[in-house]
């Protein structure tokens, strides 16, 4: 069936299966590589994209489902210049293999929005839904306490 | 005064990975690509007696299926192993089982179709008439008389036994000894999970009779020579393989695996590039699982402390093939480190390998070194208890002293240099090991189960001297290439035959020949991953790739300013003697004239034109096959507190505090990246992760779900402190950071736990110490108090 | 891995999904949140040859009080519950759960309705809407019906929704004063099922318990009260020991199985702890 989604502020109009999951629709279908598959279970996180402002695992989305909706996967994150999001994690070695790198800051970026002062517990308690297997979490907390205070907010 | 090593330098890899344009191969697309899946077996032995596809093949889109039997007519081979010990008794191990499959997840068929749904949907249509068979999944229930066999080849499931130390004197040393400490327990399996699944893409090309593998391995020219020597026969010089980006590792991306071999088979045979993409359930049942050890241990201490004897013997779970380097792990890399920190004058080893109906295990971080610093780590805690001595001080009284460095251990390796009551002097300041105390004994009179665990660990890295590894049993020397290419322009390419999958190599090996060189980091660019890029090289595991590869590429550097220098000499007639080659800012001046100087794309431009003495070769490139005299010595003090719910079982990991001595460090930030995210893992092993089998083979852990993995809020910020002995094993004097933190953080923390219970009397608990496994000790705990 | 084929249905309305229900029956399921349907579809444990996705139905995501009940629309998501003012303040119990159910982003989609309707006993809310004794409204080709919350879960992943209906509603009855409600877990990990969970639900007049009721989570087949305990705090000052023997009548009454998460005996003892530790927290709301 003929399906219409808005990526990165893109509209795209094509034709899958019903069957067909929201990630692999992005990586397929659109060559957008950036979200990446860890599971098959839906515990990782690598897949999160934002669909209509919202944190989601894109493989545990149906295609169909967002017939209609508008979605910002990793390659739309940064508008020009890198999203301070990005930087932090640049800045405090928060990605090492870089695998769950794209879901993890798709998670971080909407968790800190308008909230500047997110404690330390509450940053680690947002990021239940995504597994890194190399960091160790540590620099990934820094890297969200520093965005958190750079985006503001709102 | 460097301008980059030591420094925290952000990497430059970064950029990619956070906008989502990381090279992983799952990324790859090729025109008129087939998908491939492959049908794998749910049962955990069984004999294969028919492969029905016609149903498969007939479905819309649908290319080819192939079995076991069509790669094996065909003359593919077995994939082998790569470690043979003296004695060592192997099996064929095929790419996809022909009349037997040995594990679930074994692999039986193969399907290609035009899209990776359809392939799913025709691996549903494939029917395999098994028979099954009884399983073994144990490793020391594998060597009993009657249990199945899991080779004909391999008579008692043991394919090797491998002992070392003094067999005759350890029990007489033993038995004089005041105390003796005896454990048996388990090294329980994991798996390494690392988040990309593995991927492979393989192209035929017809014209050029080239094929170029893409496959996510942490050492491609490896995967090039058994792809070449042991199961596909492509000459090795018109086989090209490519690791682009590979998501983690862990060890688990070291092997050759089955799909390597299938997917270019199939290319080739189809004339069409092909692609195969892991699911995670896959992964569970095909990536190469790690530990897995029975072992039985004793210790001889005597009541001052001293330790006298060490006798251990393991059972090491090979599972139901002997992968790539499965042999070594329990042996060369393990009862070698059998002495730990400590003098301990009398050690015996001896482990056996076992094979099982369970999915092969190979290294996994640490390989062997965490098996043997836990099994020492809880004997001396245990004694510690015994005697009434505080773990640190018993441990103190054990260790080797500074000044007897190099010190030849009983069991075969020389360790290089350390300092380990600096060591522990630094990790009890750094997480104020008194106040822990203290805090403990505060909640102890409050009725709560506070304890606090020590351990003191150290792994031979930097692997490694070739002659060492050989005369063991491997089929490779453990060498590595760095060759330092110059353009006329003055930039330069780095060529290295490791590859990281994680640590930043782009970012510390460009430190590394900025500082040699004297040139911006920026103009240096490190090439590695790709067969025709780089020259043989051996990848990247056991903490190998800067004492090795980065010496490797410090050595070519020598040598390019060595030939700076006498191109420099020669355009400004002086003596080569006479120049000095100024580091901070990559000119070549004549010593005590300043002004009589070359720059650096001076000379490089000279190199072009030939602008030489008439003695020497034109252009500026130098490569090196460095092969380390010895293996290095990184060691560690870690501590940790927990607290442990006396009705619950649950565990709160409250402090964790880390002091390692990795030698000299080229990125700090990027060294504690490492140690942070390995500690991560080692804790993980300590309270959460198990890859369970029951008694039918089947994998009970086989998802995400099932399978415990630490996150975000399971451990708290580590207190990290390093003290910086160099390494003598390698001008860098780098010993090596990846695989410490694991290495030790599963003895901390199940000490720490042990310590929690020991007011209850429990002495040992086989980790992980989930909730259920605590609550279970303390009410068995209750029941005998009773 | 990925789902089986099956034809894909988004009706606008209600009325229009159940008539697709109607027309498909035991073929068809209703796609609400997804979390739990596609994992299964993932692994073809669930083969549905329809889909009927309700997401497009205006009208079924709310979060509202009305005459004494807190009304919450089956498509409200769980971040919803944690985002909602009135569920923080006022429904404990449910806020506690919210926080916990599988992960973050899992709660940006996974629906109230979806976890009851799922009607699997390792899910939080079956527990919490237990304690609270909730209603469920369920809408059919003959019009709309309410099942309270005790006749609801039958069976492991059964319920007493008729094939063709579909949950629209769930009401929490507000509670009244003396009244405070709590939700502990105890899972290995993040993520993860429970090992064991209570929902305790307790009203107090003075120190003495008038009305209790007990939900369990993953320590039983179907969904379930804790009867037994319920009864020995009601009419009772809740002393240490009368907490104690509550614990361990739910701890008797359950019926959990040996798996990776523990042995039936940890399990037992570990809903007597629970048991006990929510009803504290319980009377500490109440109060």
């Amino acid at each position: 069936m003929q399906i219409t989604i808005t990526v990165n502020g893109t509209t795209h109009t094509r034709d899958v299966e019903p069957r067909t999951l929201l990630v692999d629709f992005l990586r397929d279908h659109l060559g957008l590589t950036g979200t990446n598959i860890g599971c098959d279970t839906s515990q990782c996180g690598a897949c999160t994209i934002h669909m209509d402002s919202q944190s989601v695992k894109s493989c545990t989305v149906l295609a169909v489902q967002a017939d209609g909706a508008d979605l910002t996967t990793i390659e739309g994150l940064a508008n020009g210049s890198l999203h301070p999001m990005q930087q932090a994690f640049w800045d405090n070695h928060g990605l090492q293999c870089g695998y769950c790198t794209p879901g993890m800051i798709m998670s971080a970026t909407k968790l800190v929005e308008g909230n500047p002062g997110i404690s330390e517990a509450e940053i680690r308690h947002g990021l239940e839904g995504n597994i890194c297997r190399c960091t160790g979490y540590q620099n990934i907390v820094k890297a969200v306490q520093q965005a958190a205070g750079e985006m503001g907010g709102d | 005064m460097s301008k980059y090593m030591g420094k925290a330098v952000k990497r430059v890899e970064d950029p990619r990975f956070i906008q989502g344009r990381g090279k992983y191969v799952a990324n790859l697309k090729l025109a008129n690509m087939g998908h491939a899946a492959i049908k794998r077996s749910p049962f955990a032995h069984a004999k294969i007696n028919g492969v029905d596809a016609s149903a498969a093949k007939a479905l819309d889109g649908v290319i080819a299926v192939y079995t076991g039997q069509d790669l094996q007519a065909a003359g593919v081979g077995s994939l082998p192993c790569g470690f043979n010990p003296p004695g060592i008794v192997t099996a064929p191990h095929m790419p996809l089982a022909v009349d037997k499959v040995r594990h679930v997840g074994d692999g039986v068929a193969v399907v290609i179709a035009n899209d990776i749904y359809t392939a799913y949907d025709a691996l549903d249509l494939i029917e395999v008439d098994y028979e099954p068979l009884p399983a073994v999944v144990d490793a020391k229930k594998a060597t009993a008389a009657d249990a199945p066999q899991v080779h004909d080849e391999i008579p008692n499931n043991t394919s090797f036994h491998w002992p070392l130390g003094e067999s005759d004197t350890v029990m007489g040393a033993m038995n004089e000894s005041d105390h003796v400490v005896e454990l048996d327990f388990i090294n329980q399996r994991l798996i390494p999970n690392a988040m990309e699944p593995r991927a492979c893409v393989a192209e035929w090309n017809a014209f050029t009779e080239e094929m170029t593998v893409w496959t996510s391995s942490q050492n491609p020219h490896l995967i090039r020579l058994l792809m070449s020597m042991a199961t596909l026969g492509i000459p090795e010089n018109r086989l090209r393989v490519i690791s682009p980006d590979v998501g983690g590792g862990f060890g688990s991306k070291i092997f050759h695996y089955p799909e390597e071999v299938i997917v270019p088979w199939c290319s080739k045979q189809l004339g069409q590039p092909v692609k195969w993409v892991s699911t995670r359930s896959e992964a569970f049942v095909t990536d190469a699982h790690g530990r897995d050890h029975v072992t039985t241990a004793k210790l001889g201490v005597n009541n001052d402390g001293t330790f006298t004897a060490l006798h251990v013997q393991t059972w090491a779970n090979m599972g139901a093939y002997l992968s790539t380097f499965a042999p070594m792990i329990p042996t060369a890399l393990y009862i070698t480190l059998f002495s730990g920190l400590y003098k301990i004058p009398h050690i015996f080893g001896e482990s056996w390998g076992t094979m099982t109906n369970t999915v092969p295990v190979d290294a996994y971080r640490g390989a062997g070194r965490p098996e043997a610093s836990y099994l020492l780590e809880r004997l001396i805690d245990i004694a510690a208890r015994d005697l009434n001595m505080d773990p640190i001080e018993l441990r103190r009284k054990n260790f080797i002293q500074p000044d007897e460095f190099p010190y030849q251990t009983p069991v075969a390796m020389v360790y290089d240099s350390g300092d380990y009551d600096q060591l522990f002097d630094k990790a009890m300041e750094v997480s104020g090991y008194n106040e822990m105390i203290e805090e403990r004994d505060r909640a102890r009179q409050e009725g709560r189960l506070v304890g606090i665990g020590v351990s003191g660990c150290i792994e031979a890295s930097g692997a490694g001297p070739s002659k060492v590894v050989t005369s063991l049993g491997a089929g490779v020397g453990l060498w590595e290439h760095g060759l330092v290419r110059v353009h006329p322009t003055g930039k330069i390419s780095v060529l290295t035959g490791t590859h990281a999958h994680g640590q930043g190599h782009e970012t510390t090996f460009a430190q590394l020949v900025a500082d040699e060189l004297g040139v911006p980091m920026d103009d240096i660019e490190i090439v590695h991953g790709d067969t025709s890029k780089t020259p043989f090289g051996l990848g990247t595991y056991a903490s190998r790739s800067a004492a090795v590869g980065g010496t490797a590429i410090m050595k070519s550097c020598e040598k390019i300013r060595e030939k700076m220098k006498a191109i420099a000499a020669y355009q400004l007639e002086a003596a080569v003697e006479d120049m000095v080659y100024d580091q901070e800012n990559g000119t070549i001046h004549v010593q005590g004239s300043p002004d009589r100087s070359k720059t650096f794309v001076d000379i490089s431009v000279a190199a072009l034109m030939g602008h030489i003495p008439d003695d020497m070769e034109p252009s500026l490139e130098e490569a090196t096959f460095f092969d380390p005299p010895n293996f290095t010595f990184p060691n560690s003090a870690h501590i940790a507190m927990v607290e442990v719910d006396k009705e619950s079982g649950e565990i709160s990991l409250l402090k964790y505090a880390a002091v390692d001595d990795v030698g000299n460090v080229i990125n700090p930030m990027i060294v504690e990246g490492q140690l942070q995210g390995g500690i991560v893992q080692g804790v993980g092993q300590a309270l959460l992760e198990h890859g369970i089998y029951d008694e039918d083979g089947q994998l009970l852990t086989g998802t995400f779900l099932d399978y415990a993995m630490p996150r975000a809020d399971d451990v708290p910020m580590s207190a990290l402190g390093r003290i910086e002995i160099p390494s003598p094993s390698n001008p860098l004097g780098v010993k090596g950071a990846g695989e410490m933190g694991t290495i030790a953080g599963t003895p901390t923390v199940a000490n720490a736990v042990m310590d929690a219970l020991h007011p209850l009397g429990v002495r040992h608990v086989d980790i992980p110490h989930t909730a259920a496994a605590i609550h279970g000790a303390i009410q068995s705990a209750s029941v005998s108090a009773d | 891995m990925i789902p089986g084929e099956f034809d894909y249905h988004s009706p606008q309305t209600l009325a229009e999904a159940i008539s697709l229900l109607v027309e498909h029956g035991d073929e068809a399921k209703i796609l609400a949140g997804g979390q739990s349907l596609i994992p299964a579809m993932r692994f073809r444990l669930a083969l549905p040859g329809t889909l009927i996705d309700i997401n497009r139905i205006d009208g079924l995501s709310y979060l509202r009080e009305e005459n004494g009940h807190l009304l919450i629309g089956a498509m409200t998501r769980e971040s919803a519950l944690e985002e909602s003012d009135i569920v923080q303040s006022k429904y404990h119990l449910l806020a506690d759960a919210a926080a916990v159910i599988a992960d973050p982003l899992v709660r940006n989609l996974a629906t109230v309705g979806g976890n009851i309707a799922h009607s699997d006993p390792a899910n939080d809310h079956p527990a919490v809407m237990l304690a609270y004794g909730a209603t469920v409204m369920a809408a059919g080709p003959n019009g709309t019906r309410r099942i309270a919350i005790d006749d609801f879960f039958t069976d492991l992943f059964e319920n007493s929704l008729e094939e063709n209906e579909i949950l629209t509603e769930i009401r929490i009855p507000t509670p009244a004063a003396g009244t405070g409600g709590a939700y502990l877990k105890l899972e290995r990990k993040v993520g993860d099922y429970a090992i064991s969970a209570a929902a305790v639900q307790l009203t107090m007049s003075g120190g003495t318990c008038t009305a209790a009721r007990i939900g369990l989570t993953n320590v039983s087949p179907v969904p379930m009260r804790a009867k037994n305990a319920e009864q020995a705090l009601v009419g009772q000052t809740l002393t240490d020991d009368v907490i104690e023997a509550a614990g361990q009548a739910a701890a008797a009454e359950c019926d959990p199985s040996q798996d990776l998460r523990g042995s039936v005996a940890y399990k037992r003892d570990l809903t007597r702890v629970m048991v006990k530790r929510t009803i504290r927290k319980a009377m500490e709301r109440a109060n």
